[in-house]
């Protein structure tokens, strides 16, 4: 509200005055209609949809540890290659929006749903081109994930240096 | 000349124009909706054979005015004006219809009220003498404005309950001067008056629930056409709000009844609630340039040629928003069109 210019007859019948109580009287109206919310719902549906993309993942590690060779240490880069290749393939065949409609949280949060914000940007601006299309707009909306996964993990970072030496030099 | 001013925002046409020929084009969604038997054409696929969802939305509007065309039964190059619009950036998919058209044009952009807006503006034209016949276009593809609007298409966000679903197709609307036919034949639609609206902004500034920030608007434009042209809200049969959604809706009868105004739940519906089932899926409703332009150029003027409607008044709203101005926090300024449809 800072654009309009500042009221200076403060009485009740300003045209200011009379557009606040308005939009008050509007505020009230629109809490009046709010549709439910469901959020109980929402959060248990994202907790049991969350931990079945994790249970397939821990399914898929198990694979690989079982019959393709691979070690405690070598497995996790292979599982997340794989379950990012298949949120890649559901999101092209137009399923994975539907999941995240009903699942929330529980398909954005796991490695999947980063998958998913990669390939519908890739998709969606495929009809512009490759570089300037595809390339440009990739990131469009995975770049703010990866910005302040960045930023808020050097932050974390200097925290427990911090604390680590502080606590060294201090005890 | 027939045109008078009644009031500030409002003309009468008197003669009255004839509204010649529709034609909707409607996209897969809407195919599977309550009113899909109105519709001309429904196409399934959201590409109709293009490379892109920007030129499957010119040609659902191009389709649209072809076929507004050859109901009207007119020559397309007996068209003096084409007035159009839609919610691309630099409104190309009405300009780039244009270019194909060939008919002296005018491109407009009101949001979701272009369907309306166009409908007045060609009214004006033929009434005023400044056109025989004009041709109104407007629509609306879903992926194309979630594209520009929103996400991508196939990113997986939760949409929450206000959150309106854009409709894919186009209308089309030919207007005749009051004389352009000897003899109308019974049943003729005519477009008697028409009521420009101000935008009414009460600082609603959540994107997703567009019904909420136009519905003010529409308040506004319903309560200024009842005082400037003289009737009650029951002259007519149905009042259809452009794309309210079913939250905007509520909010409306709210907002008509603090201001003293009844109308009656079966005289007064919102096109977006129509569009579309009410099951979970479909949200708030339909929104968007299409979702007035099908209804009306479909369902209402079927419903008016099986004699179930006479008097309609067409009230559509608009969210005069940009992704940037809801980036920089602004509030979104709603406008809502009436214009009137009647047979004597």
């Amino acid at each position: 509200m800072s654009a309009k210019p500042k009221q200076t007859d403060p009485s009740p019948h300003s045209a200011a005055a009379q557009m606040q109580a308005r939009e008050r009287e509007y505020q009230q109206l629109q809490q009046n209609n709010q549709p439910p919310q469901h959020l109980l719902r929402n959060c248990i549906n994202a907790f049991w949809t969350g931990g079945l993309i994790c249970l397939i993942a821990q399914g898929v590690q198990q694979l690989l540890l079982s019959y393709a060779g691979f070690n405690e240490q070598t497995v996790g880069a292979p599982t997340s290659a794989i379950m990012i290749v298949l949120a890649i393939i559901l999101t092209a065949l137009g399923v994975y929006d539907r999941i995240s409609q009903f699942a929330g949280a529980g398909s954005a949060v796991p490695i999947t749903g980063f998958a998913n914000t990669m390939s519908s940007a890739a998709m969606e601006y495929r009809s512009e081109g490759f570089v300037l299309g595809v390339g440009g707009n990739m990131f469009k909306v995975a770049g703010p994930v990866i910005v302040f996964g960045a930023v808020s993990g050097f932050v974390v970072a200097i925290i427990k240096v911090l604390i680590l030496e502080l606590g060294g030099a201090g005890l | 000349m027939s045109v008078n001013l009644a009031g500030r925002q409002t003309w009468l046409f008197n003669p009255a124009p004839l509204l010649l020929g529709t034609g909707s084009v409607a996209g897969k969604r809407e195919g599977e909706g309550p009113l899909a038997s109105d519709f001309d054409v429904i196409h399934k696929d959201p590409y109709l054979g293009q490379k892109s969802f920007e030129m499957a939305e010119q040609k659902f509007i191009e389709e649209a005015c072809n076929l507004a065309v050859r109901w009207a039964g007119v020559g397309r190059d007996e068209i003096n004006l084409h007035f159009s619009g839609d919610l691309q950036n630099q409104i190309t998919s009405s300009s780039f219809t244009a270019r194909s058209l060939s008919i002296p044009y005018f491109g407009l952009f009101g949001a979701c009220s272009t369907s309306v807006e166009s409908m007045q503006l060609a009214a004006l034209a033929a009434a005023g003498g400044g056109a025989k016949l004009a041709l109104a276009s407007s629509g609306s593809h879903t992926n194309a404005v979630e594209k520009q609007f929103r996400y991508p298409n196939e990113y997986g966000s939760q949409k929450n309950e206000t959150t309106q679903i854009t409709v894919t197709g186009a209308g089309a609307a030919v207007i005749a001067a009051p004389d352009f036919l000897p003899a109308p034949p019974a049943g003729q639609i005519r477009i008697t008056s028409a009521t420009v609206g101000r935008i009414v902004d009460l600082n609603v500034t959540d994107p997703f629930n567009m019904g909420a920030a136009m519905a003010p608007a529409a308040c506004d434009t319903l309560l200024t056409h009842f005082k400037e042209r003289g009737v009650r809200p029951d002259y007519y049969d149905l009042i259809l709000t452009g794309d309210l959604g079913r939250v905007g809706s509520n909010l409306l009868v709210d907002l008509l009844t603090n201001a003293g105004v009844f109308i009656p739940e079966k005289q007064l519906n919102d096109a977006g609630k129509m569009i579309f089932s009410a099951e979970p899926k479909n949200l708030a409703g339909g929104s968007g340039c299409g979702c007035m332009a099908v209804t009306a150029c479909g369902h209402i003027r079927r419903e008016i040629a099986r004699g179930r409607l006479q008097k309609v008044l067409l009230v559509a709203t608009g969210a005069l928003l940009s992704p940037l101005t809801t980036q920089q926090q602004e509030s979104i300024p709603g406008i809502a069109h009436a214009i009137s449809w009647e047979v004597f």
